[in-house]
């Protein structure tokens, strides 16, 4: 855990030999990593500003481990998760992946072409279990394809592997001649899973992958997961806006506001003790399902910032009820303020938020 | 149910889509009441008809979908009027829905015209509606646009007087879900319907608009029927729950009953699925054991019975009745009942 590094330079030069790395280090280091999208105006397409999206995020994931990525829409943890998975390139910074091989190549700088071999290592389960199957293919064919791109060319052999894929989720290998319609969210998230373990993957980015489901299905999956991952020893990066479903799945969690991470701690110390206004808020947001107890109090006025203008000093400031003159004028570097637990807030360790 | 005359009254609804491949019956026989000022909860999973007895209240239930059976019976200054009886394009039903029932949708981007500004769209409403504001004579534009000014100062947005010609487009979730508040109470309605106000926003937009909801109740004393699939949402905004299965109640009470003493098998499974803030992280949630049925194939007897923990035979043979199970709570469940009834 030390060896995130909470104040990023400039992103050093292409290390894909990181000689201090190659001895065991964390499975996935990402390390002050940014994306901007252009905003463009008129004819001729002028950039006349940026969005920075993600603007500067450091965390480590270790292996066997779930990190749980959880903001508020708009935070960047969808597009954090997508330059990890190099769905979009990077504007800078580094994401140091460990393979199988026990090479660390750093996955924002890497060519195409050798990052084809890295991706059976690194798979995503969707949010929509409706958009991310093709409807004109069997579950055979959606849940084969992945071995068929890495070199399962034999089709009874794939057959084989997608039968146990299935049996390994809880569905019936005789489905794999049906087609998604066929099939309920739940069952559609199940496939989406398959699908995703196929190529025996070591690091599994999941986006939201429980939100469009109803509760008791939501429950079904989050136990598969957790079974999965202790019986296939998967790493997750979890990504979701809901609270306790973060905090059920995590070991780790990184909160995100703006583009920036606030706050990073084992799950327990967070919810003990969050260290960052802003987590401290966002908790106190998720409505009880309990009636005896009354939620709502302190709530977080104003709304999140554009990430195209955000506020000067701390992004948080304009909301935050801890806010000082000196909060308006320094941003807030991300610093351990207890073992394996940090906090972008000049206030962490001091106050009780 | 209780002594006070309900300001509407929902008996043995009953809606069905008539499609190629079969019948949907979406909503199978609901019943229940709302009080004059009470907010009612109503909570169920997706496909468990409580959108569509929503939209059958209104009628705005759309082909091939009808009111089959049943009475929706809405009371007025004048007497009591069965809604499913009116036409929906009728003159009464026109004055009723957005006058005396207003609606706050899912998703306010698509409920608002992306080419009138916000507060053109209010004016029109308040301006179709002008007697519940001023009886005897019809409202000016000026007057109306002086309204929509005061509900948007109502609802917490800021500089109302220039926001009223903004776009929808040109307004952030939190603020548009704030107008589409404004709206629905730009008529003074009697009966406001929410349903999933909050889902499509985030969590601290949500504890906002949550509370702008509370405040509002409180303050106009209108009635509120919540609908959502968030527990905690419910448990926070109901005073009464009413939860629904497959186009039926299963159980209904006051909201500390339903979420401490639930008594249908339903309810209790519902409860112990969901991850809280406080129990134990990484181990297997309890489940309801497999999957909702496909609307075509709708299990006989109680709807819920493939699914029990607790299933007996008689749950496939016969629907169950509702019956009392504690003060003002009723559960249409056979462990509730007598083994002689049938």
């Amino acid at each position: 855990m030390s060896d995130v590094l909470p104040d990023r330079g400039p992103p050093g030069p292409l290390t894909t030999h990181d000689a201090s790395l190659e001895a065991r280090g964390p499975l996935l280091e990402v390390r002050g990593l940014r994306k901007f999208f252009p905003i463009t105006r008129g004819f001729l397409q002028r950039t006349v500003g940026h969005v920075r999206a993600v603007d500067g995020v450091d965390f480590t994931v270790e292996e066997g481990e779930t990190l749980g990525l959880v903001g508020e829409s708009g935070c960047g943890k969808t597009t954090a998760s997508r330059c990890i998975l190099r769905a979009i390139d990077p504007t800078g910074g580094q994401i140091l992946y460990r393979t199988r091989a026990g090479r660390v190549v750093d996955l924002a700088n890497l060519p195409q072409a050798e990052l084809l071999p890295l991706r059976a290592e690194i798979q995503m389960i969707f949010q929509d279990p409706f958009g991310s199957l093709n409807p004109r293919m069997t579950l055979l064919d959606n849940v084969g394809e992945p071995l068929l791109v890495n070199g399962m060319k034999n089709r009874r052999e794939r057959a084989d592997r997608v039968a146990e894929l299935l049996r390994l989720v809880g569905l019936r290998p005789e489905f794999m001649h049906r087609f998604p319609h066929a099939f309920s969210g739940g069952q559609r998230q199940r496939i989406g899973i398959a699908r995703a373990l196929a190529t025996n993957p070591r690091l599994v980015v999941a986006d939201e992958p429980v939100s469009a489901l109803d509760v008791s299905i939501q429950a079904q999956v989050l136990n598969l997961l957790l079974e999965l991952q202790a019986r296939l020893k998967l790493t997750f990066l979890f990504v979701a806006h809901d609270l306790s479903v973060v905090r059920h799945i995590s070991d780790r969690i990184a909160v995100m506001y703006v583009g920036q991470l606030v706050e990073l701690a084992p799950t327990d110390a967070l919810f003990r003790q969050p260290q960052h206004p802003y987590t401290a808020a966002l908790m106190r947001a998720v409505p009880a399902a309990d009636p005896r107890v009354k939620s709502g109090d302190g709530i977080l006025g104003g709304e999140v910032p554009s990430p195209a203008d955000p506020p000067s000093g701390c992004y948080f400031h304009p909301r935050c009820r801890h806010a000082e003159a000196r909060c308006k004028a320094e941003a807030p570097a991300l610093r351990e303020v207890a073992p394996g637990h940090f906090s972008r807030c000049h206030f962490a360790g001091e106050r009780v938020f | 149910m209780t002594a006070i005359d309900p300001l509407l009254s929902v008996r043995d609804l009953r809606v069905s889509f008539a499609l190629d491949e079969g019948l949907v019956r979406a909503v199978d026989g609901t019943s229940f009441d709302v009080l004059s000022g009470q907010v009612l909860g109503v909570v169920g999973e997706s496909g468990c008809g409580k959108s569509v007895t929503m939209r059958a209240i209104l009628q705005l239930v759309e082909r091939p979908g009808r009111i089959t059976h049943g009475a929706i019976r809405f009371r007025r200054d004048d007497g009591i009027v069965d809604l499913a009886q009116l036409e929906p394009r009728g003159a009464a039903m026109r004055e009723i829905r957005g006058g005396e029932i207003a609606l706050i949708p899912q998703e306010p981007m698509a409920a608002f015209s992306p080419v009138h500004t916000v507060g053109e769209q209010i004016i029109e409403a308040i301006l179709l509606h002008s007697h519940r504001w001023q009886a005897g004579r019809a409202l000016s534009r000026r007057e109306a646009r002086d309204i929509t000014v005061g509900l948007f100062r109502d609802v917490g947005i800021s500089m109302p007087e220039q926001r009223v010609d903004a776009y929808s487009w040109q307004l952030s979730g939190g603020l548009r879900q704030r107008a589409m508040i404004a709206m629905a109470l730009s008529c003074k309605p009697r009966l406001l319907i929410a349903d999933e106000p909050t889902t499509a926003i985030d969590v601290t937009t949500q504890a906002q608009v949550l509370a702008l909801l509370r405040d509002l109740q409180a303050r106009y004393d209108t009635a509120i029927i919540f609908i959502t699939h968030d527990l905690g949402v419910i448990a926070q905004m109901a005073s009464y729950v009413v939860v629904m299965y497959l186009g039926r109640v299963m159980e209904e009470g006051p909201v500390d009953d339903i979420f401490h003493a639930p008594k249908h098998p339903y309810t209790q499974a519902l409860l112990r699925s969901i991850p809280s803030l406080h129990g134990k992280t990484r181990v297997a949630l309890p489940v309801i054991s497999g999957a909702l049925p496909h609307p075509f194939n709708r299990p006989t007897g109680c709807p819920f019975h493939p699914r029990c923990p607790d299933a007996m035979d008689r749950c496939s043979a016969a629907v169950p009745k509702p019956m009392p199970v504690a003060a003002n709570q009723l559960a249409s469940c056979f462990l509730h009942h007598d083994e002689a009834e049938p």
